[in-house]
């Protein structure tokens, strides 16, 4: 089931979802967005991507396997509250450098914490979005 | 004491390691710690039987949960007895183990045992005694279950860890009212509580649950089955927590409370039956074993019938008793079970039909086991001999049912004095036989039992030392001042004596004349099968069948049934409540607002509404998915309406992702069908139709009642300056409840991994079969 109208599309959309979707990270802080909706959209480039070419394809373009992606998302949300933890405050306790860089503002624990969210994010729907897709491509076999 | 408790738990991670590198010398090594912990105990042995030393960890911020600690009389003899038997026992172990791979694991689990015991004998807080209470509960599981590769260690495993854990539910229940009572959760300050706590209505389910933590725990009638099973674990552990130290938990705990909880009829009548009637039980089922280990694990039940007996007697001379009992038998019993296991590690039988004559060839076991004998006959000049004295004494003072309490104890002492003589004269005298695979034990394997029974005979010839001790334990027990005073040898002939007397030949004849018992020995252990453990075995099997039965009800794979529950029971529970409590009353201007509705509102209102409409009624599944997204859509428009543009995007994501999946599953599903019956349709609807009312009207009356919260100001406030964000949804999900944000991701991660084994492990996906047929669609 491949439609040219979809792929082509699809190439076109595929990397402004993903900038759109880093860009309602970053500025989640400070207006809408964050890593929860910034996920979804990441997640939902990639689903487009298998439906125009193949989940084999998406999984390549992926690079890493979507469990990989939640293991290093959790990993981040916890290591993001060891600094908090390390400067004698309790777990988590957000620390903001005072520093500010172009694009990304402040940096902070917060904003790790906020990446490893999205990442777990894309990982859990990939991983059903892909294994349902997957089904679907062995029974056509 | 903190270091020492923690000391054992961070060596046993390291002790692993230590054994690969050092497999010879490891169980010596592990022994240093304990050694260590008992010099310290033995430096604070004054301050601990005076004033007593205290010290407490601010642990977490509910209200009096704190991590104190208090070693006084009682904790100090505890402490002696887990540290010095702990020691003894590493070093046996080191030589009971070598050349397994897995002694390392041995060493470290010990090790984690000792420092949970440590922990429960010197926790002076209700909450951190049941932690550590619990932890021994599953060292021990561990611990039983070492050869996990035996479907019998297994069950014998789990059936402890089913007993014990289930006591130790009910007694974190009874810790929960006690405090609830008092006021309090520290242990110290319960005394001065004692009226308040027996005065109260709550103080009989206290005791039960308290009964039922600790007679589960020292293995009391009826639980005590889980005990003998327990000896397919290594003798190491076994002389350890199943004689020594872990089932002393219980009537360790009566010990400690008995100042607050004790001195009650209720309290007296409850643990005398109880202990009287395990002494007894166990006492005599222990003269029907065949193994040895066995028979000394009903004898082990039947010593903490008579702790518990005498705890709940709790007369002065009764503590007295009671805190000297607990001493002498940690080492006439540990010095058994590790002669027990000296003699299986070299004969390669623990079967006392098969054991003669072994004094010759195992000169060294045959003393260690001699000296705990008469210790456990009560011998004088045997730390034994004391205890047995005083048990007797505080029977005959008693000033209830003075004669049959004698004769019940005495009953049960016999039982004791005849174990010893199996211990001893059974298996080291007469002829000796040839054993195949016979080697003499290393020197690990009879120098502990040697030393702890050598102990015994030291104490029996210290009386000092052994009244001191166990004086500062019992006032401890006991609430005021107590003092022993020991005598070496009697100076006159007291009742005491007599009984004693009386004791050891009854224990002698019946020895001899044990055969003829063997019938009426066969007919306690036929009801011992079918009581209190065949009625565990049918628990346990039932409880599967139980649970099959309400997972057929509850969640019998129709997606539809299990909405109809979660919404069902949602609405009766919420139903019941605004009946029984009397909600706020609906607002009485309804219809007057809606003319506020603005005319875009209207429309917003109307799409959404057209699309359930079409939900309803649509004959395709593309008709109804795209419906569906009506819904989705027009209510994410509502949020943004109304000030909430982060739960809008959300929810336009979530609607794409939906339609995205929906369409891959679409073509996989059968066509539509109207299947239900009428019947079906009506119930349903009906539910649906209540469930969509009640939340109508909940957010009608909550809205309407004015919302006093000072979190709304305070997260809307505080977002700018101590979270760097104006985005306050965003801010309180990173930063302010950023913990629940990490518990929320983590629970998806897992939910994702259960939804891909659902997927890729569907039943008929193994081979060859289609994906097609029935069985597998999702």
């Amino acid at each position: 089931m491949t439609s040219i109208i979809l792929a082509v599309a699809t190439r076109l959309i595929f990397p402004l979802m993903l900038m759109f979707s880093l860009f309602l990270l970053l500025r989640g802080h400070d207006a809408p967005g964050g890593g929860f909706v910034g996920g979804l959209v990441a997640a939902s480039a990639f689903a487009l991507f298998a439906f125009a070419t193949s989940v084999t394809r998406a999984r390549d373009a992926l690079r890493r396997s979507t469990f990989r992606l939640i293991g290093v998302g959790l990993l981040f949300a916890f290591v993001s509250g060891l600094p908090g933890l390390f400067a004698g405050s309790p777990f988590l306790r957000a620390l903001w450098t005072s520093a500010e860089l172009p694009v990304i503002g402040k940096l902070s624990s917060v904003l790790l914490f906020d990446t490893g969210v999205l990442l777990v994010v894309v990982g859990v729907t990939l991983t059903i979005v892909f294994a349902m897709a997957e089904a679907d491509e062995e029974e056509e076999e | 004491m903190l270091n020492a408790v923690l000391a054992g738990f961070v060596l046993t991670f390291v002790a692993p390691q230590v054994a690969r590198h050092l497999p010879r010398q490891a169980g010596a090594i592990a022994a240093l710690l304990p050694a260590g912990i008992f010099v310290w105990l033995l430096n604070q042995a004054e301050l601990a039987m005076g004033p007593g030393v205290v010290e407490r960890w601010p642990w977490s911020p509910l209200p009096g949960v704190t991590l104190s600690f208090h070693l006084d009389g009682l904790s100090l003899l505890m402490a002696l007895i887990i540290s010095g038997v702990g020691a003894l026992i590493l070093l046996y172990a080191g030589a009971y183990m070598q050349g397994q791979a897995q002694a390392g694991r041995l060493y470290a689990l010990l090790l984690a045992f000792m420092a949970s015991m440590l922990g429960l004998v010197l926790a002076d807080n209700l909450i951190a005694l049941f932690i550590f209470w619990e932890l021994t509960s599953i060292t021990s599981f561990l611990l039983i279950g070492w050869h996990y590769q035996e479907e019998r260690s297994r069950a014998a495993a789990l059936q402890a860890l089913i007993v014990t854990g289930g006591g130790g539910l009910a007694l974190l229940a009874g810790f929960v009212l006690i405090a609830l009572v008092s006021g309090t959760w520290e242990i110290a300050a319960l005394a001065a509580q004692a009226g308040t706590l027996q005065d109260s209505g709550l103080y009989l389910p206290i005791l039960l649950l308290l009964w039922l933590g600790a007679a589960s725990k020292s293995a009391q009638f009826p639980f005590h089955f889980w005990l003998p099973g327990a000896m397919v674990a290594p003798t190491p552990v076994s002389a350890y927590l199943h004689s020594a130290t872990m089932v002393k938990a219980g009537v360790y705990l009566l010990a400690r409370l008995s100042p607050a909880l004790g001195g009650t009829n209720e309290w007296s009548l409850l643990f005398m039956v109880t202990g009287l009637v395990t002494l007894l039980l166990g006492g005599w089922l222990s003269l029907k074993q065949d193994d040895m280990k066995r028979m000394l694990a009903y004898s082990t039940v039947s010593s903490l019938g008579l702790l518990v007996t005498l705890l709940g007697l709790g007369t002065k001379l009764a503590t007295e008793a009671a805190a000297l009992y607990l001493l002498a038998h940690a080492l006439f019993k540990g010095t058994l079970f590790m002669v027990a296991g000296a003699i299986d590690h070299a004969t390669g039988t623990r079967d006392l039909r098969r054991l003669r004559g072994l004094a010759g060839a195992l000169p060294t076991s045959a003393l260690a086991a001699g000296l705990a004998g008469l210790s456990m006959a009560g011998i004088p000049l045997l730390a034994g001999f004391a205890a047995k004295e005083f048990i007797y004494e505080a029977a005959l003072f008693s000033g209830g049912s003075v004669w049959l309490l004698t004769l019940l104890l005495l009953a049960g002492n016999v039982a004791f004095v005849v174990v010893a003589q199996q211990m001893t004269l059974r298996i080291f005298t007469g002829a000796s036989l040839r054993f195949e695979h016979f080697h003499a034990p290393r020197v690990g394997l009879w120098a502990g039992p040697l030393v702890l029974g050598a102990l015994g005979l030291a104490l029996g010839l210290l009386p000092e030392v052994m009244a001191t001790l166990a004086g500062a334990a019992a006032r401890a027990i006991y609430g005021a001042p107590v003092t022993i005073h020991l005598f070496l040898l009697p100076d006159s002939v007291t009742p005491m004596l007599l009984l004693s007397a009386l004791t050891i030949v009854a224990g002698i004849l019946l020895y001899r004349r044990r055969t003829q018992l063997e019938p009426w020995l066969n007919w306690l252990d036929q009801g011992e099968r079918l009581g209190p453990e065949g009625a565990f075995r049918r628990l346990v099997g039932g409880l599967p069948r139980f649970a099959e039965r309400v997972t057929a009800i509850l969640q019998n794979g129709r997606l539809r049934s299990y909405v109809l529950w979660v919404v069902g029971a949602w609405l009766l529970l919420l139903a019941l409540t605004w009946l029984l409590r009397g909600g706020p009353g609906v607002p009485s201007d309804l219809v007057a607002r809606l003319a506020d509705l603005r005319f875009h509102e209207l429309v917003l209102v109307l799409v959404i509404l057209a699309g359930l409409a079409s939900v309803m009624q649509a004959g395709t599944l593309l008709t109804l998915i795209v419906s569906l997204g009506v819904v989705g859509f027009g209510t994410a428009m509502v949020f943004i309406l109304f000030g909430a543009p982060d739960l809008a995007m959300t929810q336009f994501s979530i609607e794409t992702l939906g339609v995205i999946l929906f369409v891959l599953v679409l073509y996989r599903l059968p066509g539509m069908v109207r299947l239900s019956p009428r019947r079906t349709v009506l119930r349903d609807s009906i539910v649906t139709g209540l469930a969509g009312a009640v939340v109508t009207l909940m957010i009608l009356v909550i809205t309407d009642v004015p919302l006093v919260s000072p979190l709304k100001t305070w997260f809307a406030d505080a977002s700018e300056p101590l979270g760097h964000g104006h985005n306050v949804v965003n801010v309180i999900l990173v930063d302010f409840r950023g913990f629940d944000t990490m518990g929320e991701i983590t629970v998806l991660g897992i939910a994702a991994i259960g939804i891909f084994a659902l997927l890729k492990l569907r039943p008929g996906r193994g081979g060859e079969s289609k994906a097609g047929d029935g069985e597998g669609r999702p």
